[in-house]
């Protein structure tokens, strides 16, 4: 019987009456089918991307003998070069280097031609000039998306930052690296033009023919300092692709939420379906068709639905992913892949996963529907008026009230590899429980609520709370999607708030000096800090110095900042959280960021091994601090011990306080014209605030955007449900017709519905919300970002998000309701008997 | 990375002008030893060339070639990183084994530093990594591990030094500076052992050293030079070149033989003349060599046959280019007199940038 019972089943769910309803799930599960297939696909060609370039940095490298902070010296490149398993040793300085007036740094890498030609011949220098000048210090060989990405070509100048001076560089020809962009030139001339004498920052190793790479790798590494390490490329590309993993855990929750809206909004077409065929149902099963047939039937027709949507979805997911990597690039505006145009890898099987997951939405969102359409007795059913009772079976407050300490339990759990998925399930949890509480709870609240006056108003409050169960169908999309509406904007304000104080307590000085902001070769020399210190209206100045530390092989370096702070009150530069320690004497105080300590697992009291200066440092966590800005991590240490264990005496930033009265804007200027152009950065803190705003202000935008589409699935549903209850209430409709109400009375009595259900709906789904917004902050993104925040409820805008959900959920069910009563009310009443 | 063949131009063809900062090769200039068998390293290029015969156990004959190059690029000559390319040392190692079908060769580059590659000064000492050739005991023992073969082999002379042209100053072109400074060392007793084929086999045998160094050799017309050495039988060395322009013609033509009992006569350009007796066309290159010669050197006629056709060795990845060395007889009226080895430079490409 199946197929062409069930084609035309699945007809009826998308035709009249059900049409709108239908129509919006395929909708929902596209879009959520669509996010998630497109996150899957930037996803990948981001990760394609990271390990190309993770790869071709390195060449076709066995072993990458690698200094976690600062370089090594050099002289451990003889050292690996002459061990017998080493069959070429390939010494690389690889450089961010500053580029002026420019932000994101350049890769640069000094490499000795001779060394990376034999590890890797691929790896061309090309150029039609003399090929010595591939070894001239002051060429350099840009690869496609540097030399896009500089408007550089062969002939031109590229002008690089060293220290606080320039150094011009001829472009010698190309350097065939894919991926982005990337710089090469002699080593020597590197070393000498940057400052980096007698140091590099890899070798690349090929091995003797023979030899098992991680043999070789503990042999090497039994004669190398811990300072040094001996890795297998693949960990380096490892480490590439975790740099996208934060955004496309977001990304993939909201695709989730798009699923499951979708699912639930199957869930309640199919469920009024039950209802509203469920005589004709119970005619099929008087025909003889058995309990799991129908069942199965109804289950399959869901699917179908949901795979009309996992189709579509995935088509506008493969379109949407070509836009995103058209308009940002595959890591969305991280600017992690500047200047390259990366390809879509379609895999099939991927494709069809999504589809399917489309399909099985669609299908658990029927599974209760169809399982009670199959429960119930075919005598009991042909009868009209036992609509309410099938609706009855949908809430069970038992089950509803398991769901929600179970989603209470999982929020405690930790994080599985990173990342917060007990978070995900727990939020989960607490909406079905939520919407399997709903019909309990509208009960709940309409019997608390007091009942109107007004005949009208009266009418549609008592037709509600006779039919509570009804009601709550049409209302659990909305539930949904203002409790996750609700729970983003107090998650989002939260943040924003702390950001604010976060910023206010880290910007203490008048006027902030940067020299290339963390690059290898932009710095302020002794001789620069002493100018700095001299220039007119200056009263202090604190220097800071960054560098990037590699402290697990799997994970990007953290960053070691060496400031200038008092360590008995390091709290003046720090916005510490917590207790914190009075470190011994002999004792190297270090204050962690809490990315950092989550990251490794480091309390206060607890003792750091930390590479500085080519040797193992010993360090106890003095404190742990709140920062936004280096998502990696971030350890502070006192410059001055910095200063004595490393012998660098270099540093990129300076805060600089003002004597009373002194204009910063003239400071500003005076500092811009004492060194070359575009060599120092300088901000007023006011400056770097409204800037630090704005970025964040962007970086949330779209989720502004998806809360209001989340609100306008939510209606959506509201209003294709109000329209198929009015179908489905003709009679009583016609009835009341008959009695003298005029159409416009209806409308008002629909109207007032509609804004009755909002208001429950406003009321539970605020509660789910507040507390969803609750694990948002202290799970999901303490676990994925590390980053903690204050919670901050945006009272204001909650209130005007409320008063409009129920003035357009009014206008909704007036809407919709008109066009069902557009029939002649004679003939509803006819149709009856 | 191309690289290389610029250095190679550097090494061989040099601009119609001597580059500032380089020493100029001048006549008059006594060679003194062991001095002048370390490094030159104010001069552009210098290179240590062994080749020779060898014959294993079983009676199985090998041409067998090592070549270390040196050149001096001065393009960072006051940087001072440790990694500066002050020197730029290449070599190239081949085996040739009839039975193979074809030369076994392979190559390295590299710049100075770091003791891991040198050429030093005061005697021969060049290496690079498990590359070296060095002078010990008055032997040169070279040490090559290859790609498909390694040689431990051991040079030591039978016959006094031979210095070419006038007393070691020898014309390479009608202007006096187009000119080197080169000794030989023919009749070298070989020994020691080749792996091959996975198996290590003790040799023996008999090579000519040839040790070079200039600032500038080639005129600027010059496409490239056939050259020969030959050790015959009789103990008397044969060593003849000329100069080839492009349309083949002899720009420039050299020699000197030494005879048994030590008389060298030294051969001018018009004593000379190479003259191709049968071509042989490279498939992996597409380059026609005169692999037969018939070489008249003063009242010499000697006929050269390859020990095998191909002994193409491609160089483009270390000094940028391709040329023809292999193993040849000297032969005349179907009787071998003598046993060397014919150089053809220039055949794939000129010899300039």
């Amino acid at each position: 019987m199946a197929l062409p019972f069930l084609s035309r089943e699945f007809l009826h769910i998308l035709g009249t009456g059900q049409g709108g309803r239908g129509l919006l799930s395929v909708a929902a599960i596209a879009l959520g089918v669509a996010l998630g297939y497109a996150i899957h696909l930037i996803h990948a060609v981001a990760v394609y991307e990271m390990e190309q370039a993770a790869r071709s940095l390195t060449g076709e490298a066995d072993l990458v003998v690698q200094s976690l902070q600062g370089g090594m010296d050099e002289s451990w490149y003889p050292v690996v070069a002459r061990r017998p398993e080493v069959a070429v040793a390939s010494p690389v300085l690889e450089l961010e280097a500053k580029v002026p007036g420019r932000t994101e740094k350049l890769k640069l890498l000094g490499m000795d031609v001779f060394r990376a030609d034999a590890l890797q011949p691929a790896f061309f220098l090309g150029g039609t000039g003399d090929a010595l000048d591939r070894l001239r210090p002051d060429r350099i060989f840009l690869n496609p998306a540097s030399a896009a990405w500089l408007d550089a070509r062969e002939g031109g100048e590229v002008i690089l930052q060293s220290g606080l001076s320039l150094v011009k560089l001829r472009v010698a020809g190309t350097v065939n690296i894919p991926g982005p962009p990337v710089a090469a030139m002699d080593i020597a001339g590197a070393q000498a033009q940057f400052g980096q004498l007698g140091r590099i920052t890899r070798i690349d190793l090929r091995l003797v023919p023979g030899i098992a790479a991680q043999r070789a790798a503990q042999s090497l590494q039994s004669v190398l300092p811990e300072g040094i390490r001996v890795e297998v490329p693949e960990a380096r590309a490892a480490q590439a692709a975790g740099f996208s993993r934060a955004y496309r855990v977001n990304l993939n929750v909201l695709a989730l939420v798009a699923l499951f809206a979708g699912g639930l909004l199957v869930f309640s077409s199919q469920a009024l379906a039950v209802v509203r065929r469920r005589s004709q149902w119970a005619l099929l099963r008087a025909l003889g068709v058995r309990r799991n047939e129908l069942a199965w039937l109804l289950v399959m027709q869901a699917a179908a639905v949901g795979a009309l949507g996992g189709v579509l979805g995935v088509m506008l997911g493969y379109w949407l992913a070509q836009a995103a990597l058209d308009l940002f690039g595959p890591d969305l505006g991280a600017a992690f892949f500047r200047g390259i145009a990366p390809q879509l890898a379609v895999a099939p099987g991927a494709a069809v996963f999504f589809a399917l997951l489309g399909a099985a939405a669609a299908a658990l969102g029927s599974l209760s529907p169809a399982l009670e359409a199959a429960r119930a007795a075919p005598a009991r059913a042909l009868h009209a008026g036992d609509d309410e009772r099938a609706f009855a079976r949908f809430g069970s407050p038992r089950a509803g009230a398991a769901l929600i300490v179970l989603g209470g339990v999982a929020a405690w759990l930790p994080p599985v590899a990173g990342l917060p998925v007990f978070g995900y399930i727990a939020v989960a949890l607490l909406l079905i429980g939520a919407i399997v509480l709903l019909p309990w709870l509208s009960r709940a609240v309409f019997a608390l609520l007091p009942m109107p006056g007004a005949p009208l108003a009266g009418l549609s409050f008592a037709q509600l709370r006779a039919a509570p169960s009804r009601a709550s169908l049409s209302l659990a999309p909305l539930v949904a999607s203002i409790a996750v509406a609700a729970a983003m904007a107090v998650m989002v304000s939260s943040f924003r708030y702390s950001l604010e104080a976060w910023l206010d307590r880290v910007l203490p000085a008048d006027l902030y000096v940067r020299a290339g902001g963390g690059g290898d070769t932009a710095y302020f020399t002794t001789d620069a800090e002493r100018l700095l210190r001299g220039m007119a209206g200056v009263e202090r100045v604190e220097f800071a110095r960054s560098v990037a530390v590699s402290l697990s092989p799997g994970r990007p370096p953290v960053m070691l900042l060496a400031r200038q702070l008092d360590p008995a009150a390091p709290g003046a530069r720090l916005p510490l959280i917590g207790e914190s320690l009075r470190p011994g004497a002999g004792q190297l105080p270090l204050w962690v960021s809490e990315v950092a300590a989550d990251l490794y697992g480091w309390g206060v009291g607890g003792t750091i091994r930390l590479p500085i200066g080519g040797r193992m440092v010993e360090g106890v966590v003095a404190g742990i601090w709140r920062d936004y800005a280096r998502s990696q991590g971030a350890i502070v240490m006192e410059r001055e011990a910095y200063r004595n264990l490393s012998g660098d005496e270099r540093a990129n930033e300076a805060a600089l306080w003002l004597r009373p009265g002194t204009d910063p804007g003239a400071v500003a200027r005076a500092l811009a014209a004492a060194f070359p152009a575009g060599a120092l950065e300088t901000a007023l803190p006011g400056e770097l605030r409204r800037i630090s705003l704005a970025v964040f202000d962007r970086t949330f935008a779209a989720t502004y955007v998806l809360e209001g589409a989340a609100i306008a699935v939510g209606l959506a549903g509201l209003s294709a449900s109000f329209a198929a209850q009015v179908a489905a209430r003709r009679r009583e409709f016609g009835m009341l017709r008959h009695l003298g109400v005029t159409r416009r009375q209806i409308g008002f009595m629909l109207a007032c519905q509609g804004a009755l259900l909002a208001l429950v709906a406003l009321i539970v789904g605020l509660v789910l919300g507040s507390v969803i917004s609750l694990i948002l902050i202290y799970v999901i993104n303490r676990q994925s970002f590390h980053w903690s925040m204050d919670p901050a409820v945006p009272w204001a805008a909650l209130a005007a998000f409320a008063l409009a959900t129920v003035v357009l959920a009014a206008a909704t069910a007036w809407v919709s309701g008109r066009q069902a009563m557009r029939r002649e009310a004679v003939l509803a009443v006819k149709e009856d008997w | 990375m191309r690289l290389l063949v610029v250095c190679f131009a550097l090494l061989w063809a040099c601009g119609s002008v001597v580059a500032d900062g380089y020493p100029m090769v001048q006549s008059g200039r006594e060679l003194r030893f062991p001095d002048d068998h370390g490094s030159h390293p104010a001069y552009r290029t210098e290179w240590w060339y062994l080749t020779g015969w060898i014959r294993d156990g079983e009676g199985k004959e090998y041409g067998v070639q090592i070549t270390f190059f040196r050149n001096r690029p001065r393009v960072a000559e006051d940087n001072p990183s440790a990694f500066a390319p002050k020197q730029l040392l290449f070599a190239h190692a081949a085996l040739a084994s009839p039975g193979h079908g074809r030369l076994r060769h392979d190559q390295r580059a590299a710049r100075t530093g770091f003791g891991l590659v040198q050429a030093a000064q005061g005697d021969t000492d060049v290496r690079i990594g498990d590359w070296s050739l060095q002078r010990t005991d008055g032997d040169f023992v070279a040490r090559i591990a290859a790609r498909e073969f390694r040689l431990e082999l051991r040079f030591r002379p039978t016959q006094p030094l031979l210095l070419q042209g006038d007393g070691g100053y020898s014309r390479k072109g009608a202007q006096a500076r187009q000119a080197s400074y080169y000794y030989s060392l023919p009749h070298l007793a070989v020994s020691g052992s080749i792996s091959v084929d996975g198996a290590t086999r003790q040799v023996s045998g008999t090579a000519w050293m040839d040790h070079e160094w200039s600032s500038e050799i080639l005129a600027p017309e010059a496409s490239g030079w056939d050259w020969v050495g030959v050790n015959l039988k009789d103990g008397a060395a044969l060593m003849a070149f000329r100069i080839r322009d492009q349309q083949g013609g002899t720009l420039w033509a050299g020699g000197a033989l030494r005879s048994r009992n030590g008389e060298t006569r030294i051969l001018a350009p018009g004593e000379v003349h190479f003259e191709a007796r049968r071509r042989w066309r490279s498939p992996r290159s597409g380059a026609t060599y005169p692999v037969a010669m018939r070489l008249r050197a003063g009242d010499l006629v000697l006929d050269l046959e390859p020990l095998m056709d191909d002994q193409e060795l491609d160089a483009r990845r270390s000094t940028g280019t391709i040329y023809w060395e292999g193993a040849v007889r000297a032969v005349r009226d179907g009787a071998e007199l003598g046993r060397g080895y014919l150089e053809l430079t220039g055949y794939w490409k000129r010899l300039r940038l």
